[in-house]
């Protein structure tokens, strides 16, 4: 993340809103994973259930119609894993990745 | 203007009517129960239009009050006891959120044993949560306060408790006036706030505050509180103004020249001046202290009020169990450090899960605290009627 200077309790709206949509965009969840998913491309059908399924939005649609994982937000849950039914998915222990 | 005999709760009901509520959440529970059964009959028979919210529990109902109050409706609900201890963590939420909910409190023990009866042991378990907390100890007070509560909790954007003991004050019935309704609505205009949740205006509430900004958050609460004693008092003297009145946050009975006093919070307060009375006959300086907002605690005028009185009986109707004292008198110590000559102050606790208070047992504390006040120095906490 990058280094911001973090607003004071006067500039913070009341009750901590969040008055901006879509302001998760902002919170790297890289750091909270153990394992990561990754996809065999060879095997992946296209069929999108890992794109449904997957919490944090995290899947996301290459131009060329490649599925890829955008790590930033992946939190290593590993849904997509159980969700693809050709088994593409695998999930891999961080440091061994 | 109107003249009725209503219990403290019916004319929590009436002020709760004359605010134009939008939304009532309640469940109920002895013996705050006959307000929102009146407040049901007056959206059953059309004389009130609001949302009636009939919810499974106290966490509930606190639940949907957060959520009504932040798209800036006018909301309403009322607990007891372990209704309130049921609603802790919403508490906490609707400070911390902003939200002006207005709650009646009606003051009663807390389990175990069972017991449906007053003491102060549910409010003062809640003294952190964030929360304005009134006392009020009359019918007529009750329903002054409650419109005030309206005016305070829109104004500083923080949930307010009025309190009200338990059957003393909720079940007695006394002559009430009804305040003129225009009056009413002028005082507290049903005007949607703003910056509240609606199609319009989508933000995110009740997000996870990370260390780098729960802090700041919370502080944003704090300062409200802090904030809020100036405009209560500012509000308080709008109302006596327009009804009459003469509500303050300390009322005090006797003090220009009192020796030695008694502080309690509540209808305590009604028999301890009774006492008092009939001990200045005898030529006895005694008087009697009234807190009637115990959040944002009064420190500073009561330090004022206690300038040259030697001793101070402090009445806790609650206990806190291996601390140094009681809640109150917790309070009152802390809140008088800073004064150059403090007076000697004895705690008391009395009137536990509704036990009677009698008269002879106010004049002995009054003595008590008159023998403290000459000798310069008070015994340890005095549990009064306790049987060994
Ligand atoms: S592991 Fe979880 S968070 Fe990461 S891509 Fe798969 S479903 Fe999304
Ligand atoms: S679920 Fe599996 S097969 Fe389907 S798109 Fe995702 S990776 Fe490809």
């Amino acid at each position: 993340m990058s280094k911001r200077r973090l607003k004071g309790w006067k500039e913070i709206p009341m009750g901590g809103m969040v008055t901006e949509p879509g302001s998760s965009v902002e919170f790297d969840v890289s750091a909270w994973r153990t394992f990561k998913p990754v996809i065999d491309q060879s095997k992946c059908t296209k069929c999108g259930l890992c794109w449904i399924y997957c919490p944090e939005a995290a899947i996301v649609i290459k131009e060329d119609g490649r599925y890829e994982v955008d790590l930033t937000f992946c939190k290593g849950c590993g849904i997509c894993e159980r969700a693809c039914a050709p088994r593409a998915i695998t999930m891999v222990k961080e440091e061994s990745a | 203007m109107k003249r009725l005999g209503l219990s403290g709760n019916y004319a929590v009901a009436y002020a709760v009517k004359m605010a134009d509520v939008d939304v009532i959440a309640a469940y109920p529970i002895t013996p705050q129960t006959t307000i929102v059964e009146k407040l049901s009959d007056f959206v059953a028979n059309g004389e009130l239009d609001a949302e009636y919210v009939n919810v499974e529990s106290e966490h509930s109902a606190m639940s949907a009050c957060v959520g009504a109050s932040l798209t800036g409706a006018r909301v309403f609900t009322a607990t007891s006891s372990q209704g309130l201890a049921y609603m802790h963590e919403v508490l906490f939420m609707a400070s911390a959120l902003r939200t002006p909910i207005v709650m009646t409190n009606v003051n009663r023990a807390l389990s175990a044993p069972l017991n449906i009866w007053n003491d102060h042991s549910d409010a003062m378990a809640e003294r952190d949560s964030g929360w304005i907390q009134l006392w009020a100890s009359s019918a007529q007070e009750a329903l002054d306060t409650t419109i005030e509560a309206f005016k305070i909790a829109e104004d500083v954007l923080l949930p307010v408790m009025v309190n009200i003991d338990g059957f003393i004050v909720s079940h007695t019935y006394e002559p009430v006036t009804l305040p003129d309704e225009g009056e009413v609505k002028r005082y507290i205009p049903s005007k949607p706030l703003t910056n509240r949740l609606s199609p319009r205006l989508a933000y995110s509430v009740g997000v996870v505050g990370p260390p780098e900004y729960y802090y700041e958050m919370k502080y944003q609460a704090v300062d409200a509180m802090e904030r809020s004693r100036q405009r209560i008092k500012e509000i308080e003297a709008d109302f006596n103004r327009r009804f009459g009145k003469d509500y303050k946050d300390i009322n005090a009975y006797y003090m220009e020249d009192a020796e030695y006093a008694l502080l309690a919070m509540g209808s305590m307060t009604g028999t301890a001046r009774v006492v008092a009375e009939s001990l200045r006959r005898r030529g006895e300086r005694a008087g009697v202290v009234s807190i009637r907002w115990f959040r944002p605690f009064p420190f500073e005028r009561l330090a004022e009020i206690l300038e040259g009185v030697r001793g101070i009986g402090v009445m806790d109707r609650a206990v806190t169990p291996g601390g140094p004292s009681n809640p109150l008198f917790v309070d009152v110590a802390s809140g008088l450090y800073g004064m150059a000559e403090r007076p000697v102050l004895q705690s008391f606790v009395a009137g536990l899960g509704g036990r009677d208070v009698s008269t002879d047992e106010f004049g002995m504390m009054f003595s008590k605290t008159k023998e403290a006040a000459r000798s310069g120095r008070a015994g340890p906490c005095i549990y009064v009627g306790l049987r060994e």
